[in-house]
């Protein structure tokens, strides 16, 4: 699906993400969350339609956009922006940093050439650097997706991404 | 009754049915009595113990001892050497395959388990396994027999103190929130574990589950509470999908929801994920995560205990300190009271991580020093190299150098000597570990966790990441150390919530304990351990090269020349002092200077 057809589905994403956490203002982050699991990231439109849905007055549940914007903004596991098809988190921590993550992260730059927070021009990768995933005891830990590469070495790398088309 | 030493039970499954069970069943019964054993012994028949492929199964109580593949031709054999020489027959026995557990072996020595105790024993997804464990013996004991004061009272006797970090007495928080008048109030559960090295709490929730709702529901009678969170932090699935399936568990067998165990009390639990944001560990931004806002801190007073979730009396704990709650119950405080030390009681889990032989998850009665859990249980530092440092406590930790190895490991010790107990993050580093690099790493962490709303720590950890950054890039300047001690204090003294006052620490840990490495830097533009890539360059060692062109090829951006079976030359303004060279070489031909 192409972003422009999954924006035509967002009535119904959010619909579905209301429905499963509540219309409340304390479900804002679920459904944040939610919609950002299914289409990868919040589109602006997502926002408006999220506040069209929760905002309402007779319940005494107000919701802006701009303040749906500041939480999407403040978490780093929401994006606002459209991500490539496959993320590599890479943990920046210390006890990975101490056991040779420089060197990795290094390589997974090299061989995606891309800087940490940047999507490849085919949209295929995003580079992301993240806070410890809490698996610290096989550093350096390298995500992709929802795959968990643990005790990476760097001559490694170029074989773990080639197994994501 | 009749007593019986030991059990046999005789799995009857349809698969181990097929396999013979009746026929072992009858030739045991008849081996038992030609032997007079049959009074001392019995037989049962029992469901599935096993996978039944090797069949048919059995397990003998009390030794559980778990034997497979028998036939009738055998039970003479087995009665005699195992009920009447008490000798295990080792071939029938279920060959256990080792898991293979990075992050929790065996445990060690000097390890005590108490929060650990069932993690990776039992099925986390099985309310039965923890049950067989004494598992809500504790609840059942508290329901019954004790008030809510006695609860507290015994909480505070054990010396129980908060394991995420600030280490406040638990039975003081719960006796706070107790003595507020406003209801309803709320109870929760911090499982936002974001230091970095940190993932026991990720171990327990995964692996014990109950134990943490055991000793939530304790804590919510103990203060009146009727609604609970866990806020569990989404890098972590599947602790949250263990949890959710355990407290539908607990509900199902009535040990959540209305009036539980038959007793007035209600109390009901939900699982909240955290959307990555560090700072949601502090309890008054978890809570306004909770709410549905931005997860930034508030200031304090008023405490939680007062005004906490939606304004209404809130106590939070960490699921370590709720862990510990149901134990305390069943063994009594003096039990827990007799570990630690005189103001430290009871047992910690460290992650521990870095240059060190066995990392993974310990737990280790307080009191413990480091040096114990460094070289006794942890084995020492990997590849025979030097201990440099210990980084304890997380973010707002410190680093500890050499001199402190046997420093006492408790809250006050620690706090005494620039570090603190934290969730228990422990990180051990080698002598090539540059501690400027190290400080710099934990500034680029916190400031980019820092949530903003405070203008010491939003401005201030920038400022201190950027004269890091300055001084390992070999731009110090004069003043630098100076610079960096009272930006430090300013920080410390002025922020908003734990996360910024504590920002600075592992700055001023490692300013105290190594200041030499800062001005090597900044003086000599030197990084003593060659980690600072500015500061060091690459040479290929002509006698020793052999000219295999490893290097040459594995080189990122084509910088280092030479022919064939000739020494290498690498060109050090193309060099971009990556490293892969040296990882590569064979030969040891690569010195860094």
């Amino acid at each position: 699906m192409t972003i422009e057809e999954r924006e035509l589905e967002i009535p119904s994403i959010v619909r579905s993400a209301v429905e499963k956490h509540g219309a409340t203002y304390e479900a804002l982050v679920p459904i944040l969350s939610e919609v950002n699991r299914v289409l990868g990231y919040i589109p602006g439109n997502a926002l408006s339609e999220i506040k069209r849905q929760v905002h309402i007055p007779e319940n005494s549940t107000f919701v802006s956009e701009s303040q749906l914007f500041s939480l999407a903004s403040f978490y780093h596991m929401l994006s606002t922006e459209p991500l490539g098809r496959h993320v590599v988190r890479f943990c920046e921590s210390a006890p990975c940093h101490v056991m040779g993550g420089r060197e990795v992260f290094e390589a997974v730059k090299d061989e995606l050439q891309l800087r940490s927070g940047e999507t490849s021009p085919d949209n295929k990768w995003s580079l992301i650097t993240t806070s410890c995933l809490g698996v610290c005891g096989v550093g350096p830990v390298l995500l992709v997706d929802e795959d968990v590469y643990g005790n990476v070495r760097p001559e490694q790398v170029p074989d773990i991404l080639a197994k994501y088309e | 009754m009749a007593y019986f030493r030991s059990h046999v039970l005789v799995c009857v499954d349809p698969v181990c049915l097929s396999r013979g069970a009746h026929e072992l069943i009858d030739a045991l019964q008849d081996e038992l009595v030609a032997q007079d054993l049959i009074n001392e012994i019995q037989v049962l028949e029992t469901s599935r113990i096993g996978g039944c492929a090797d069949g048919p199964e059995m397990m003998v109580y009390p030794e559980g001892v778990h034997y497979v593949g028998l036939t009738t031709d055998d039970v003479p054999y087995l009665v005699s050497e195992h009920f009447l020489k008490g000798r295990i027959v080792e071939r029938f026995r279920v060959k256990v395959k080792p898991a293979v557990d990075e992050e929790l072996g065996p445990a060690q020595a000097k390890e005590v388990r108490v929060v650990l105790r069932n993690c990776g024993e039992i099925d986390p997804e099985n309310i039965e396994d923890y049950i067989a464990e004494d598992g809500y013996m504790a609840l059942g004991k508290v329901l019954g027999e004790m008030s809510p004061e006695q609860v507290i009272e015994e909480v505070l006797a054990s010396g129980l103190r908060g394991r995420g970090g600030a280490g406040f007495p638990a039975g003081k928080k719960w006796q706070l929130a107790r003595n507020v008048q406003d209801f309803p109030k709320y109870l929760i559960c911090n499982a936002d574990e974001g230091d970095p090295g940190a993932f026991m709490n990720r171990r327990v929730l995964e692996g014990d589950p109950h134990s943490v709702i055991e000793g939530m529901i304790i804590a919510a009678y103990a203060i009146g509470a009727s609604q609970g969170y866990i806020y569990c932090r989404a890098e972590y699935p599947l602790a949250v999908k263990t949890l959710k399936i355990a407290i539908q568990q607990a509900r199902n067998y009535g040990l959540l929801g209305n009036d539980i165990l038959g007793s007035e009390f209600s109390f009901d639990l939900e699982v909240r994920m955290g959307a990555g944001a560090f700072v949601c560990g502090e309890e008054t931004a978890l809570i306004a995560s909770i709410e549905g806002k931005r997860g930034e801190p508030r200031t304090r007073p008023p405490f939680p205990a007062v005004k906490g979730l939606w304004g209404k009396p809130t106590n939070n704990n960490n699921v370590e300190t709720y862990a510990n709650v149901p134990q305390i119950i069943i063994n009594g405080a003096e039990w827990f009271a007799s570990m630690g030390t005189e103001k430290s009681k009871g047992t910690k889990t460290f992650a521990i991580a870095g240059d060190v032989k066995n990392t993974g998850l310990v737990e280790v009665p307080l009191g413990i020093t480091l040096r114990e859990i460094i070289y006794d249980v942890g084995g020492g530092i990997k590849d025979n190299k030097a201990f440099k440092a210990a980084q304890i406590g997380g973010p707002m930790g410190g680093c500890l150098p050499e001199k402190y190895l046997d420093l006492s490991v408790d809250y006050e010790s620690l706090t005494s000597v620039g570090a603190m107990m934290g969730s228990g993050g422990l990180i051990v580093m080698d002598e090539d570990t540059c501690m400027v690099d190290i400080a710099r790493y934990f500034m680029d962490f916190t400031q980019d966790e820092s949530c903003g709303k405070c203008t010491p720590c939003r401005i201030g950890t920038r400022r201190l990441l950027e004269i890091l950054e300055r001084i390992c890039e070999g731009k110090g300047q004069d003043g630098d150390i100076e610079r960096l001690e009272h930006l430090c204090e300013v920080v410390g003294q002025n922020s908003l919530c734990g996360l910024g006052q504590g920002a600075p620490n592992p700055v001023i840990s490692t300013l105290k304990h190594f200041r030499d490495e800062y001005e090597a830097h900044i003086k000599e533009k030197r990084c003593p351990a060659k980690v600072c890539r500015s500061l060091i360059s690459y040479e290929i060692i002509d006698e020793v090269c052999t000219g295999c062109t490893v290097c040459a090829r594995n080189c990122p951006v084509d910088a280092i020349t030479g022919e064939r079976r000739h020494p290498h030359f690498i060109d050090p303004d193309l060099c971009i002092r990556c490293g892969i060279c040296l990882q590569v070489c064979n030969f040891n031909a690569i010195s860094v200077s």
